[in-house]
């Protein structure tokens, strides 16, 4: 009886042991649900393939990211090892600690420069120009515009156009000519519409939007390093920038007060719009027959410049961090080392995953894989983001709650609104003693 | 009072022959319960009333300072909370108004012998059976300017109900009136099949009118379930959330506790929000107490 008893026990002993390093072959890294996450499931097989070790690329809706994941930080929670979270989250989580500085790893590897220099600075550094990294840039991302070139070819809409402004129908180069061509295309008697634009102001959708308008038309949000916002956020740039996307929003189908990348692939799937706002990430979708019955006639480009020739865009996308209360740091370093490796880079770009290595994103052979990686390429050098100091929350809903009723029913003018949410900026600040 | 009416345990039962006593088996029912509670909701609340006096968040290291009544100063002061309760208060007397009015008037059509009569009731039950978030989604689609019913059926073109500012409110509320008068019409039709048919055959015989009839005898005696069912739908409607944030996001249909949620776990500002939440819950306390004593009044009659 006795031996028996030493049996079990030594028979649990022996399970619980293999079980344990079993575990600690696994890891979890969380992100949004979306299409890149499954790209990224994919990559992640092959590295179990090689390796041995299990990653799963857990997700949630993107309406519940932000909240999930700083809930799980906030609770000091194992659950994930890595994140793949928004830029604007860097102050934040680095702050409280939740992220593992990842500075020496940088430099070690020389990320600086082997990862495109826009995604180094808003994806990985905090604060601005400091030199310390929290993340390594992972799914690039930024706003570009997908269009219906049968609606754009068509000789008598060519026409039609020419005469109507004196100049021949393209591409839009400049956001006039894309004002130009919203109106044109704008005739909801035949339920067809000019443009569809963000207008979600829920999380970033809108801001994002505004953004594009604000950072080609020559303006700031403000002063990342000093915090100063008076002068620059509400600058005569930005004020005209606002009323451009204001009157762009008079182009677009009815009812579009909540819109963000689902509806504005829709405007395009549904033949509502003869142009659309979108994350490159979105536009896979597009150019797919069975999610797009236009694909054919869908064709991209990038956020067209501002009055004084200057040309950027709002960036999306997220890096990958190593959470601090993981118990597999020491794994998921092992497996960062893997994912910065060209190869792996070049393979995530085949997978359909945005890479941030300059190098893949110069080839030849990525530029001409689909029809929108030229304007991807393009944009990833020219982008700006919104602020990444640990109350970006709060500056984020100031910011909505300021224009978002400006956008969408003409509440104010553009100058009321920027000089309100300019105070609004500044008090915040004050508050968390950023500025005196 | 409690005591007395206590039956006393059976001494032939299991429990009595393993030497419990009924006192023992009251504290054995009763008491996981007070722990639960305490643990769950008397903790939580006292301890948020201390975060409400400090600049705590909880997404920071920085320890909690004490900063006495500021966050009340803070959140009284700002303009965008008192729209949010203006806001608020709008949706309640809207949302309840309708529900009473429509969820009566359809208990007093019920409130007879006709064919089928439980079928009907039962299908009219099905909206509040449903989950809040699935409603909103599917109201969303039905109020959709280009392919939504809504218009289709009563020929309203374009009409936009979410995405203008003016209307989207009373979209919610309409949305929240389809969802929750049959509770109202519940309660209401068990208040009428309560009312004596000899109160009617008496007032017949007097030849009273319908209208005075209603007034005088059905009315009064169904006002103490009608409050009940007010207080209970001023209070959901008081706190609503999922509906307004699902369907639209129009800063005229920011409720408070839209407002509360993005504060606490989009801004981590814990100690303000626990501060904003104190408020809420202390005129949820004050509206109700009004209502009962109303209906103390009202049952006194």
């Amino acid at each position: 009886m006795r031996n028996r008893i030493t049996g079990l026990v030594a028979g649990l002993g022996l399970t619980l042991a293999c079980s344990t390093s079993v575990f600690a072959q696994e890891l979890t890294i969380f992100w949004a649900e979306w299409d890149p996450a499954n790209y990224l499931q994919e990559l992640v097989n092959e590295y179990e393939a090689e390796t041995g070790v299990k990653v799963t690329v857990e997700t949630t809706p993107w309406s519940d990211f932000q909240t999930k994941t700083f809930t799980e930080l906030n609770a000091r929670g194992s659950a994930y090892d890595m994140v793949v979270g928004d830029s604007q989250w860097l102050g934040a989580a680095s702050e409280a600690g939740h992220y593992v500085d990842l500075t020496e790893f940088f430099n070690k590897h020389n990320l600086g420069e082997v990862m495109a220099p826009a995604t180094v600075k808003y994806y990985a550094e905090y604060p601005a120009s400091s030199g310390k990294y929290w993340a390594i840039p992972a799914e690039g991302d930024a706003v570009g515009w997908s269009y219906r070139k049968d609606w754009f070819e068509d000789p008598k809409e060519m026409a039609d156009f020419k005469a109507k402004y004196g100049y021949d129908l393209d591409v839009p180069q400049t956001w006039a000519q894309m004002r130009d061509i919203a109106e044109f295309f704008h005739r909801p008697d035949q339920n067809r519409y000019g443009i569809a634009i963000y207008t979600d102001n829920s999380y970033d959708g809108l801001v994002m939007g505004v953004e594009n308008a604000i950072f080609s038309y020559g303006g700031e949000l403000g002063n990342y390093e000093t915090y100063e916002v008076d002068g620059i956020i509400n600058s005569e740039q930005n004020v005209k920038a606002l009323e451009m996307y204001r009157e762009l929003y008079g182009f677009t189908p009815p009812g579009w007060a909540k819109t963000f990348f689902v509806e504005n692939n829709q405007a395009i799937t549904e033949n509502l719009a003869a142009m659309s706002m979108n994350y490159f990430a979105f536009f896979p979708a597009l150019t797919n027959e069975a999610s797009n019955p236009n694909a054919k006639v869908t064709g991209f480009f990038a956020n067209p410049a501002g009055p004084d020739g200057h040309q950027f865009a709002a960036l999306g996308g997220q890096g990958i961090s190593v959470i601090s209360y993981s118990d597999n740091q020491e794994e998921s370093m092992k497996f960062l080392e893997w994912f910065i490796k060209d190869e792996v880079q070049k393979r995530w770009a085949e997978l359909g995953g945005y890479t941030a290595s300059a190098a893949v994103l110069e080839s030849e052979e990525f530029q001409n894989a689909t029809p929108y990686n030229k304007a991807f390429y393009e944009t990833m050098f020219k982008v700006k983001d919104f602020w990444a100091t640990p109350e970006y929350a709060e500056l984020l809903i100031q910011m909505n709650q300021r224009v978002y009723p400006y956008i969408t029913a003409g509440q104010g003018s553009a100058k009321e609104v920027l000089d309100a949410l300019a105070a609004d900026w500044n008090a915040t600040f004050k508050k968390y003693n950023r500025v005196k | 009072m409690a005591t007395l009416t206590m039956t006393t345990l059976d001494p032939q039962s299991k429990a009595a022959r393993r030497g419990l006593s009924d006192l023992a088996i009251r504290n054995l029912f009763i008491i996981p319960t007070i722990i639960f509670l305490i643990v769950f909701n008397i903790f939580p609340l006292l301890y948020s009333l201390g975060y409400s006096f400090t600049d705590f968040r909880a997404s920071s290291n920085a320890p909690a300072n004490f900063v006495g009544l500021d966050n009340y100063r803070t959140l009284l002061n700002d303009p965008f909370i008192w729209s949010n309760f203006a806001i608020t208060a709008k949706y309640v007397i809207v949302s309840v108004a309708g529900q009473v009015v429509v969820g009566f008037g359809v208990a007093l059509l019920l409130n007879r012998e006709i064919p089928f009569k439980g079928l009907i009731t039962t299908l009219l039950l099905l909206p509040m059976m449903l989950s809040m978030a699935v409603v909103g989604l599917f109201w969303k689609l039905l109020y959709d300017p280009s392919f939504g019913i809504i218009n289709y059926a009563f020929g309203l073109g374009r009409f936009e109900w979410l995405s203008n500012p003016d209307m989207a409110l009373y979209a919610v509320a309409l949305t929240d009136i389809w969802m929750w008068s049959p509770f109202v019409m519940l309660l209401s039709l068990a208040g009428l099949s309560a009312v004596p048919k000899h109160l009617y055959e008496a007032a017949a015989i007097d030849r009273a009118g319908p209208i005075y009839t209603f007034f005088r005898i059905t009315l009064p005696l169904v006002a103490p379930i009608l409050m009940i069912a007010i207080i209970f739908r001023t209070m959901e409607a008081f706190k609503t959330f999922d509906l307004a944030y699902i369907l639209t996001s129009q800063p005229t249909t920011e409720v408070i506790s839209i407002r509360l949620y993005k504060m606490a776990f989009q801004e981590w500002q814990t100690g303000m929000s626990c501060a904003l939440a104190y408020i809420v819950l202390i005129m949820v306390i004050a509206i109700t107490n009004i209502y009962v004593k109303y209906l103390n009044k009202v049952k006194e009659r």
